[in-house]
């Protein structure tokens, strides 16, 4: 009897490594967490809506008040149409200004012309889910809604080795090392 | 006999929990753990007697903090962990020398409802009456311990319940007094009503209420100890026009800020844009009046707040832009603020190659009306009423104006700049401390970005002050080489040429540099620190002088 139990609890145990071990596997895809944020025209908009039809997103975390943030997506608008047009990439703008500065994100982002999707995110509780210490903190997201690359901080040229990251994962390909 | 049945029963207890755990290890399998750090340091060492800096007997502080966060599908748990081994110089002190995990929640979610259980940041409207956040740089955390419930019934109305104690630092939840309760709605029409899913206007309305309890003992007040707070707003937008508003009341709260007296308070946020590509105008209008809102009514500085007033003043970044910060006043203030962009297009006159933006924005924040209630009774005289207040009429003292332009302009692929011109007055008896003084000061600043390869860049900044106040004309100078998308270092050099005394025409040099490396970033920095006022979102925090050697790391996983 007690041998026929120990067999099932190596058994239990067995199954119980293997499903670890699967476990593990699912646990290197991250997805978007899901909270909600507000859209510019007032509405809710759940971030685990996000999609892109199977191709990637980009998540730039930013506010009206930092300055690389909006030289970082100053220069991704530059090149946006090109960028949209060879891989389809979608950029999402998150914006962290809280009501002090929030009334101004819509007008500021019609200002600079940027024709990205903007939602508020004004007491950062995506910014808490996604774990973003400063800004400008940018994610991409592959095909499967899944976190693959980020990079925080932003100088001139910066948007060369997001958009190699992009065109890779458009591609389906492994990340090309950050030189 | 005996033992073999305890034995088996035994194996059978092992069994059991292995395959729970073994099936709670499927459950979880799904999700993933993330998290972020945080760590800065400072070595301080001794400049000459006239920069009046200190250096604390540790001669090197440390701090930092770490974010776990388990997320799968519809659970998530998270803690921080906090360290202060010391805190810098000008942290809030009550951190300093602890350590802990003030920070940790459990949250769920199903079918349209939302519980998080342990620590959590929440918002109602604009804030009005009910704001816990953080701003890890400045020290600021009312972070609330307690419950959270997120309601959603049907599509387009959403209830929020929060209850629980704000943070104060590393105290324990049993020794701080005040219990924060609070309920909000919101109707988004548009979401709630299918028929008007299709309709221009799209009309949203919320409306909160909030109530502290502490008890009272105090033998010369005759205290409230609920104290509630309620809020309306309202955001109508249609087409390229965005109206918004929020009004906010609150029944008398006799408190250590604003003097014990009995008088209620209001506030009232106003704002309109109206934008499209290219151009876009904001115009915000503000009342405070008596709105302090503590949980505890004898917290002072910055703990214990339980409501946000936003500052109706563009949040500058250039160190001289950003020297005479303004302050929001809980006891009273009316502000207003204009801004407007546009964008000169490309191949026009103004708009050369490559188009050039401009951006325009006005803010002037003055005292509220204060008049006796009665003759015999001074303005603000603890035990009575306070004061009389004109809604409309808007008090003769300045605190804060500022008006300024800025324009970026990409010259040619290699080359582009933004000039700021800007003049600011800020009553400092207000914002800093009785008998500092109005400043009125003029800053202009040239920001040059010169691409000298693809991937590496030279930046330059050149800024001017100008005041006959205070400590006079500073002029500053920087440069900064980045390789992207790893290095970068910088010089920079404050300089107060234009200080009356000689002695005291200080040179603030500071060498930096840093490497960053996907979602990790290293800096490190040597120099001087002039005392000032640090801000972020409103809220200031005084910075001694210092110099020495800073180190920050910043990292994500």
């Amino acid at each position: 009897m007690t041998k026929k139990l120990m067999l099932a609890v190596a058994a239990l145990l067995f199954s119980m490594l293997f499903s670890n071990v699967s476990a593990q596997d699912n646990a290197k895809s991250r997805k978007i967490p899901s909270v909600d944020l507000k859209g510019l025209d007032g509405g809710k908009v759940n971030t685990s809506t996000f999609s892109n039809n199977g191709k990637p997103m980009v998540i730039s975390f930013w506010a009206t008040w930092c300055k690389p943030c909006i030289e970082e997506l100053n220069a991704i608008s530059e090149n946006y149409i090109d960028w949209q047009k060879e891989t389809g990439v979608k950029v999402i703008a998150i914006s962290i200004d809280d009501a002090k500065t929030s009334a101004r994100v819509g007008t500021f982002v019609n200002g600079k012309g940027w024709t990205y999707e903007i939602y508020g995110d004004p007491n950062g509780d995506f910014k808490r889910a996604m774990n973003v210490n400063n800004p400008p903190h940018a994610f991409l997201i592959n095909g499967n809604g899944e976190i693959v690359w980020q990079h925080v901080g932003f100088a001139e040229g910066n948007e060369k080795e997001l958009y190699e990251m992009i065109k890779a994962v458009a591609a389906g390909k492994p990340l090309p090392e950050s030189k | 006999m005996k033992t073999k049945n305890i034995k088996r029963s035994f194996a059978l207890a092992v069994a059991i929990a292995i395959s729970t755990l073994g099936s709670m290890a499927q459950t979880l399998g799904g999700g993933s753990i993330h998290g972020n750090f945080e760590a800065n340091g400072q070595y301080y060492m001794p400049a000459s007697k006239y920069y009046a800096d200190s250096v604390p007997n540790e001669k090197m502080l440390g701090a930092g903090f770490a974010n776990f966060i388990y997320a799968n599908d519809n659970f998530s748990a998270g803690f921080r962990y906090e360290t202060y081994m010391n805190s810098l110089l000008g942290f809030p002190q009550g951190y300093s020398n602890n350590s802990g995990i003030p920070y940790r929640f459990i949250t769920y979610k199903n079918e349209g409802l939302e519980v998080t259980a342990g620590n959590f940041y929440e918002q109602f409207g604009s804030g009005l009456i009910y704001r816990t956040y953080e701003e890890r740089g400045l020290g600021y955390d009312n972070a609330m311990e307690g419950l959270r419930i997120k309601y959603s019934p049907v599509n387009g109305v959403y209830f929020k319940g929060i209850i629980g104690k704000e943070r104060l630092y590393f105290n324990a939840i049993y020794t701080i007094p005040g219990l924060v309760r609070g309920f909000d709605g919101e109707v988004n029409l548009n979401e709630a009503i299918s028929s008007w899913a299709e309709h221009k206007t799209k009309i949203i309305i919320g409306g909160s209420f909030v109530s502290k309890y502490q008890t009272s003992n105090d033998p010369f007040h005759v205290l409230p100890v609920n104290v509630g707070a309620s809020a309306g707003r309202l955001n109508i937008i249609r087409g390229n026009l965005n109206l918004s508003g929020e009004y906010a009341y609150k029944i008398n709260d006799p408190s250590a800020s604003n003097g014990y007296i009995y008088k209620d308070g209001q506030a009232l946020l106003v704002n309109a844009n109206y934008s499209k590509k290219g151009f876009g105008i904001t115009l915000s209008a503000e009342r405070v009046d008596n709105m302090d809102f503590r949980a505890d009514r004898n917290a002072k500085q910055i703990d214990q707040m339980i409501n946000f007033l936003p500052v109706l003043a563009k949040q500058h970044t250039y160190a001289l832009a950003a020297f005479y910060p303004y302050a929001s006043q809980a006891n009273g203030e009316m502000g207003v603020q204009a801004e407007l962009f546009y964008i000169f297009k490309p191949n026009t006159f103004l708009g050369g190659k490559y188009g050039t933006n401009i951006d325009v924005n006005y803010s002037q924040t003055q005292s509220i009306d204060r008049q006796q209630i009665n003759s015999s009774t001074a303005v603000g005289k603890e035990n009575t009423k306070g004061y009389t207040s004109n809604f409309f009429k808007i008090g003769k003292e300045v605190y804060f104006h500022d008006i300024n332009m800025e324009v970026t302009k990409k010259v040619s692929k290699t080359f582009k700049f933004v000039a700021t011109y800007m003049n600011i007055i800020c009553n400092r008896d207000i914002t800093v401390a009785p008998g500092d003084g109005t400043v009125n000061a003029q800053v202009a600043v040239l920001e040059m970005f010169f691409k000298v390869t693809d991937k590496k860049t030279i930046r330059t900044e050149m800024q001017h002050l100008s005041t006959m106040q205070d400590q006079k004309n500073w002029a500053m100078g920087l440069i900064e080489y980045t390789i992207a998308p790893h290095l970068y270092v910088a010089a920079l050099d404050l300089y107060n040429y234009g200080n009356p005394d000689k002695n005291y025409q200080l040179h603030y040099p500071n060498l930096s540099a840093g490497f960053t490396k996907n979602a990790n970033r290293f800096a490190i920095g040597y120099g001087k620190q002039r005392a000032g006022i640090f801000c972020v979102g409103g809220l200031c925090r005084q910075v001694p002088a210092s110099n020495g050697i800073t180190l920050s790391i910043t990292s994500s996983f």
